[in-house]
């Protein structure tokens, strides 16, 4: 096979290479190219869309571009967040491939001088049933919390989904939040000529070697063969190059410094010295090797795990020296900046690569793909036939999206640190920032059924659904990072929902104030032609500013009363109950008005911090009944009594309207709730009463706590324990 | 009241234990590394949990060849107090100031959540602001925290009433759902669960708090 094809260069990418060398290029600097080009690093099929996203507000410190986005949380701190995928080393290896996707993205954070305070993840899988669901879904697990467990970051909040979709490509997005001082923040732009390039961590090996370019192509049988591209992480030494990384980040010695991701050193160092509009030379027989005789091409294209590069102060080299000693992690200066804006590789005496920059960045492909809007999806069957409500409440609570994940979350420690404030089963994951009454909120979000019937609505959906859940939890929600996992974007038909995802997006970021401050895109997840749901995952940080509320919130009591705000559920179509009884479903999402949920999501977010209220959760999958068994009957173990007017009692208890809460009031409080939202005009319903146990609608619909539990608690067990 | 923190490379809950120390124990405590060869003159040491040395070869083995563990058995002997949690549990059994050892749980999974766990003694240093056989609410996170030992020497610490704690619902195989271990002189005790994580109950518990007030009081005494 020709060797531009075997690196994934294709004729028109090979003759424009051509043309930039005016030379025949060498085989390390073909491999240069076809990873710096692939889809993984170049976004060549998305860059041209992205620069629409909404990516500005006065919260905002660092948009996307940078290693991770930063956000300011006043005092003096900010927070920085990532989320990002690692979905087809997953597949191929799922302990390893989940676990470097959980130590990539902490790298990301350490890397701009934050120590991370929390970890979150987007999971999907194919059927529960489907025969390699449960070596994916254990493995997966086992990797996530086999990294962040060691490292000592917690897990604390998360999101599985199961679907057909995703047989034959899983997904893993996995978020890292971490905090910072706001005058020790750290870039990766590069500068100062003749300033040492150092390289930290730990030993690089031939793993990984075109990871990038694995990650940029789609899935045959053959997948398994592609085993050797999946890198091997080590938490361990990760542990170590974070504390000397935050130890050295106080010294003053470094001025830029970037993380070994995809596409390794040739990536790390091609970024730096493009952000600095500097060249940079490196001299590979000072890189530390694991093992003997890698030749250069090995070198520049490992993707080994838990190390950086960093342009030092000259005079501060000394230091950093003994700090890395200290962790013992390796140390080893390789390279130096200069003049030339060429990336220059030399390695035993010869010149192994020598590229001028731009090639491998700014002029590198970008393409405007083609776009189709797929045809319109089926009319909505109009009608859910009549059945039992207990069944179908028993069913849905039953059902893979909707059940239990406790298996999953109870292998990750979520209360190291010591500052988690709600280690179990929450909208939204809340971390204390240490020594303050502050505290961080977090939440990963997508409806894949609705993005994929609807890519506009369902990315609207995502985004609002994400602010909800942080709403939820008490928090002003304020920005926002994203996973945008799509199939084959030369198939125009996925291009388009690609383009209605950004455009959904931007329009729902804008309106809510909840910009986009960094992310990443995975294509081609398609195995033998056929492309997941999209899946553009988006994960949400809020601000708790002072916590001492949360004392009394979260704890509905018996005799509370029962109040959905927001309209009564009528939307069925698209929804989890269609899904659950038939199989599939039809007809298109519920439409987000953004204007009415800003303001029923801040009339909401003054209840909670006014102590108002004594419990809030969000309606999302499942409608109405659901978010009540899962807030009164799962979460706080009593129980509800509930009446709803007789007429499309199916609607109003699985309905998926958007912009609504459930919450539960104290009979001390309902006056003032109740003024308060008439005065602001937000629709509300009085449901009911919480009393001890067992779920009662209409006195004529009865379900114990013990089939309630059951339910919910018993699917995900039962498969993965036998 | 002197209190000195080991860390390993590999250690994640030190600054944890260091804080709960510092707010319980109205101490600041050192924080040491495990290459210093003398621990400095400490009432109470502390062995915090985490991943010493990644868990690499067996949890704890490692960590039990420092050159810092001939001072601290040393120490031992002497009675200085030690308390190892978590992986320092296992540390202390790989130095023998533990008997038995601490196996994969037997779910062979990691398992983080607050459980509840039963005091079963309340005259040492370490528990006596508990009520006798108490049952308090603690997390635990831990994937090796199965305790096993051969029946003959189960016997002898059972009839030495050396079992500090048992789970009330067993979690990871444990035997006779042993959750914590003094030595024979009291001195030492080894715990799974994590009581620097449960000292403010907005976070999920305080019952934490009690380890830390019975050895105010017994320093105070």
């Amino acid at each position: 096979m020709d060797i531009y094809k075997k690196h994934g260069i294709d004729e028109k990418e090979k003759k424009l290479l051509l043309d930039y060398m005016e030379r025949d290029p060498s085989n390390t600097e073909i491999g240069i190219f076809s990873v710096m080009w692939s889809e993984h690093c170049s976004y060549k099929s998305s860059r041209y869309w992205l620069k629409n996203l909404h990516t500005e507000g006065k919260q905002v410190i660092q948009g996307p571009g940078e290693n991770a986005g930063v956000i300011d949380i006043g005092d003096g701190q900010v927070v920085v967040f990532k989320m990002e995928s690692h979905n087809h080393p997953s597949f191929i290896e799922p302990y390893q491939g989940a676990a470097t996707g959980v130590g990539g993205i902490m790298r990301d954070i350490f890397t701009m001088g934050a120590r991370p305070i929390a970890l979150l993840n987007s999971i999907r899988f194919g059927e529960l049933n489907h025969p390699r669901t449960k070596y994916l879904l254990s493995g997966v697990v086992a990797g996530i919390g086999g990294y962040g467990n060691c490292v000592g970051i917690p897990t604390v909040s998360g999101e599985t989904g199961f679907d057909s979709s995703y047989n034959g490509n899983n997904l893993v997005n996995a978020m890292c939040v971490g905090v910072a001082k706001s005058d020790k923040i750290f870039y990766s732009k590069a500068s100062g000529i003749g300033n040492p390039v150092v390289y930290v961590g730990a030993k690089t090996g031939r793993d990984g070697i075109h990871g990038a370019t694995m990650a940029s192509g789609e899935f045959d049988e053959d997948s398994e063969k592609n085993r050797p591209t999946v890198q091997v992480g080590d938490p361990y030494a990760e542990k170590l190059l974070l504390e000397a990384c935050l130890e050295l980040m106080q010294k003053d010695a470094i001025i830029s410094i970037q993380d070994m991701g995809a596409a390794g050193l040739t990536s790390s160092s091609v970024e730096m010295a493009d952000k600095g509009q500097v060249g940079i030379e490196l001299h590979l027989d000072e890189i530390p090797i694991r093992q003997k005789n890698l030749s250069a091409y090995e070198i520049m294209l490992s993707e080994s795990q838990e190390r950086m590069l960093m342009v030092l102060t000259p005079e501060k080299t000394e230091v950093a020296k003994n700090v890395f000693k200290k962790w013992g992690v390796d140390f080893a200066i390789v390279g130096k900046i200069t003049d030339t804006k060429n990336i220059k590789v030399i390695h035993q005496g010869n010149i192994e690569a020598d590229i001028p920059i731009r090639y491998l960045t700014d002029n590198a492909p970008i393409y405007e793909r083609k776009t189709i809007k797929k045809s319109k999806s089926v009319e909505y069957r109009d009608k859910i036939f009549d059945a039992d409500t207990k069944e179908f409440i028993l069913k849905v609570l039953n059902s893979a999206n909707i059940c239990s994940k406790k298996w999953i979350w109870e292998q990750y420690d979520r209360t190291i640190m010591a500052n988690t404030l709600n280690s179990s089963g929450c909208d939204a994951g809340i971390v204390r920032i240490n020594d303050t009454n502050k505290a961080i909120s977090m939440s990963c979000d997508v409806n894949p059924r609705y993005c994929e019937t609807n890519a506009k609505i369902g990315a609207i959906q995502a985004v609002a659904e994400c602010w909800r859940n942080i709403i939820s939890s008490g928090a002003k929600p304020l920005a926002i990072t994203n996973c945008l996992n799509f199939g084959n974007p030369e198939k125009p038909e996925i291009m388009s929902d690609f383009v209605d995802t950004i455009k959904g997006i931007t329009e729902a970021s804008i309106v809510l104030d909840y910009p986009v401050v960094s992310g990443n895109v995975s294509l081609y997840n398609e195995t033998n032609g056929s492309a997941i749901k999209n899946t553009p995952t988006i994960g949400g940080v809020g601000l708790i500013e002072n916590i001492d509320f949360l004392d009394d919130f979260g704890d509905p009591k018996i005799g509370d009363e029962i109040v959905l705000i927001g309209k009564i559920g009528e939307h069925l179509a698209c929804s989890t109950l269609e899904e659950v009884i038939y199989g599939e479903t039809t007809g298109e999402p519920p439409a987000v008005n953004l204007n009415l949920e800003k303001n029923i999501g801040k009339a909401v977010l003054s209840l909670i911090q006014d102590n108002m209220i004594t419990d809030c959760h969000d309606i999302s999958d499942g409608g109405l009944i659901i978010s009540i068994c899962e807030m009164i009957m799962l979460k706080s173990k009593l129980g509800a009594k509930i009446s709803v007017s007789n007429k499309n009692i199916i609607n109003q208890l699985f309905g998926e309207d958007q912009s609504r809460y459930v919450v539960t009031v104290s009979q001390n409080n309902r006056y003032n709730l109740f003024s308060r939202l008439e005065k602001l005009e937000i629709e509300n319903y009085i449901l009911g009463k919480v009393t001890p146990k067992e779920l009662k609608i209409n006195n004529n619909i009865t379900i114990s706590m013990d089939e309630l539990t059951n339910a919910y608690e018993s699917l995900i067990p039962s498969i993965m324990c036998n | 009241m002197d209190v000195t923190i080991i860390s390993f490379p590999g250690t994640n809950c030190d600054v944890d234990t260091a804080n709960a120390v510092s707010r319980k124990l109205n101490t600041i405590p050192k924080i040491i590394s495990c290459k210093e060869k003398e621990i400095p003159k400490s009432d109470l040491i502390i062995i915090p949990g985490g991943f010493s040395y990644g868990d690499y070869l067996r949890s704890g083995a490692i960590a039990a060849r420092e050159p810092v563990m001939l001072d601290l058995v040393n120490k031992a002997k002497n009675g200085v107090y030690i308390l190892g949690i978590c992986n320092g549990f296992q540390i202390l059994t790989e130095v023998n100031l533990l008997p038995g050892v601490l196996l994969k749980n037997n779910s062979l999974k990691f398992i983080s959540k607050t459980i509840k766990i039963k005091i079963i003694r309340n005259d040492t240093f370490f528990t006596s602001s508990f009520a006798k056989n108490e049952t308090v609410s603690i997390p635990v996170a831990h994937h090796d925290g199965n305790f096993f030992i051969e029946k003959k020497a189960l016997m002898e610490i059972e009839d030495n009433q050396q079992i500090a704690m048992r789970y009330v619902d067993p979690i990871n195989g444990s035997l006779n759902d042993i959750a914590g271990l003094y030595n024979q002189k009291f001195n030492v005790l080894g715990l799974m669960p994590h009581p620097e994580r449960a000292i403010d109950i907005r976070t999920g518990s305080d019952d934490g708090i009690k380890f830390f007030e019975s050895m105010l009081n017994f320093a105070n005494i």
